[in-house]
């Protein structure tokens, strides 16, 4: 009995100790905390940083873009990331630093024999008017519409831009298609087109890859060009965020993927490199 | 020194006990206090009854997701229910021993399969069958996938619940029924389903409440449309759905709305576990 006692003390107070370790063990950790679209480049520039950089640590954590700008704003991250623009409200005191922009791509089943749609024909595919293939001159079958959570960047990009968001009374008010299946996460997008032979959505480029298609709007695909002269309508930019001045190493970091080594890494994913 | 321990055991076990509740306070606490404020600025009638989902334009009616919940729990349990109920009647009463076994294990196994691995199968299996031999390639995620997912999720408490309260009726009861000429089909039916009633039906309400709470699974199958269905083939979000999808995007208000969502999910699995609670001393009585 006694043994088993000393055994539950000794048990919940190392429960107060564990928290303790973590902290004083890395001195010099820098937590990159947001958008599960920015994410996956915050992670490719981390490992590479990590070759020239040893001594900072670099945790990334995807978690969602408001989920990243409250964290950086309350102090619980070091570093925010967002795929999109920050609100009145959140940009007070905050330091806004874009690392890249991102182009969103329109993708179908790699089956799907549309190659290209106007800019027209995409809003009224992704309002539900457009609900058959074949009045695009493709084959005899229904459309099936897939698009992201609310509040996700990429989609308030998307309904931005292709006009599916509509303003009244200096309100915004979503026009999407009321049986269109809402996913969330570019992977899960992805993954939900090359599943559906009928499907259409839309995701960030750099995650594009052979499992789903990607089609040209009005003649012109997302690339690094026709995205940075404006050709290329539908993009928006990648934001890492500090409070007020980053820490030390926080900078090292930022500067590491702002100079030419770290742009080279956002060209290689196929994000759109910032001058 | 004996005194000594025990008393510090006690404390420890008290400790333990005040842990517990006190989660289930704080939790409670925090979710109306997060999620009260918005249904106050929609307006209850507003929340509760409005149609329309638009969180750019903090514009917050969850009728769709209230209906889609329902219904999708309802057709959930209308297919694991029964299936659940029978399987313990076949363990407890008619296979043999071994045989019983390891269809125990098996539901077992089935209750630690982590729900997203549950989601995936849906996404990868029934999905595009639905799509095929329903919807003619409009897409299969819709409420009967969640129906069907959630009806495989809810099996294993069904069955496991189920089988303890068969378990516990006297065995008197059917040797009496069997001695007096009744078949063994008729004794399970007439008397010993009836006896295990209260059981029975727990096991079905934990059944509703585990259905009603699933969300990872659900998001993967069900498409997720804020709109009333039309169809059982309609893209739907339950309640726990719109809570678990759009809480990582959200900010402000519409955060506000999703912790509203969570209130109004709350009531419904408080309600439920009175009514669990209600049935199960019901059923205390009567034994």
């Amino acid at each position: 009995m006694k043994k088993i006692i000393i055994f539950i003390i000794l048990l919940i107070s190392s429960l107060f100790f564990v928290g303790c370790g973590n902290q004083s063990s890395v001195a010099t950790s820098v937590s990159v905390v947001g958008s599960t679209s920015v994410a996956p480049l915050a992670e490719y520039e981390s490992e590479n940083f990590l070759r020239v950089n040893k001594e900072i640590e670099i945790a990334v954590q995807s978690v969602g873009s408001s989920a990243g700008i409250k964290a950086a704003m309350d102090g619980t991250a070091d570093i925010g990331m967002s795929s999109r623009n920050l609100k009145e409200e959140e940009k007070e005191g905050m330091k806004e630093f874009v690392i890249a922009l991102d182009g969103i791509a329109v993708i179908v089943h790699p089956t799907n024999k549309i190659k290209n749609i106007t800019k027209d024909q995409l809003l009224a595919i992704f309002q539900g008017k457009i609900r058959n293939w074949k009045e695009l001159g493709g084959k005899d079958a229904p459309i099936v519409v897939i698009s992201r959570e609310e509040g996700s960047g990429t989609r308030g990009a998307f309904e931005e831009i292709s006009g599916l968001e509509i303003e009244k009374n200096d309100k915004k008010y979503t026009t999407l298609y009321s049986r269109a299946i809402i996913t969330d996460g570019n992977g899960s997008v992805k993954q939900n087109v090359a599943l559906k032979e009928n499907g259409i959505g839309y995701i960030s480029v750099g995650s594009v890859d052979d499992s789903v298609k990607e089609i040209s709007i009005d003649g012109i695909y997302p690339t690094d060009e026709s995205i940075k002269d404006g050709k290329y309508l539908i993009s928006r930019p990648f934001i890492m965020l500090t409070k007020g001045d980053p820490s030390p190493e926080a900078q090292i970091y930022l500067d590491y993927i702002l100079s030419a080594e770290g742009q080279q890494i956002v060209r290689e994913h196929f994000y759109i490199t910032v001058n | 020194m004996k005194k000594k321990t025990d008393k510090i055991a006690e404390l420890v076990f008290v400790a333990s006990a005040v842990v517990c509740i006190l989660a289930l306070l704080l939790i409670m606490i925090f979710i109306f206090y997060k999620g009260s404020p918005s249904i106050m600025r929609t307006g209850v009638f507003n929340f509760l009854f409005g149609q329309e989902w638009q969180p750019r334009a903090e514009v917050f009616g969850i009728l769709p997701m209230i209906t889609s919940s329902i219904l999708v729990t309802i057709g959930a349990i209308l297919i694991g229910a029964p299936v659940g109920v029978l399987t313990a009647t076949f363990i407890v009463y008619l296979a043999p021993r071994k045989l019983g076994n390891l269809l125990k294990t098996a539901t077992d196994v089935l209750a630690s399969i982590p729900s997203v691995i549950y989601g995936f199968f849906g996404l990868m299996i029934i999905i595009p069958l639905i799509d095929q031999l329903f919807a003619g390639g409009a897409g299969g995620n819709s409420m009967l996938a969640a129906i069907i997912i959630l009806s495989i999720m809810i099996l294993p408490t069904v069955v496991s619940i189920s089988e303890s309260s068969m378990r516990e009726v006297d065995i008197n009861y059917r040797d009496a029924s069997l001695a007096l000429g009744a078949t063994k089909i008729t004794t399970i039916f007439k008397v010993m389903i009836p006896a295990a009633f209260s059981g029975i039906m727990s096991a079905v309400i934990l059944g509703v409440g585990r259905a009603l709470g699933e969300a990872m699974a659900v998001i993967l199958v069900s498409g997720n449309a804020p709109f009333l269905p039309n169809s059982i083939l309609a893209p739907v979000r339950t309640m726990s759905a719109n809570i678990a999808l759009e809480m990582g995007y959200a900010s402000g208000f519409h955060q506000d709305a999703l912790f509203g969502t969570g209130v109004i999910l709350f009531i419904f699995i408080f309600i439920i576990n009175l009514v669990f609670y209600f049935v199960k001393n019901k059923g205390g009585v009567k034994n």
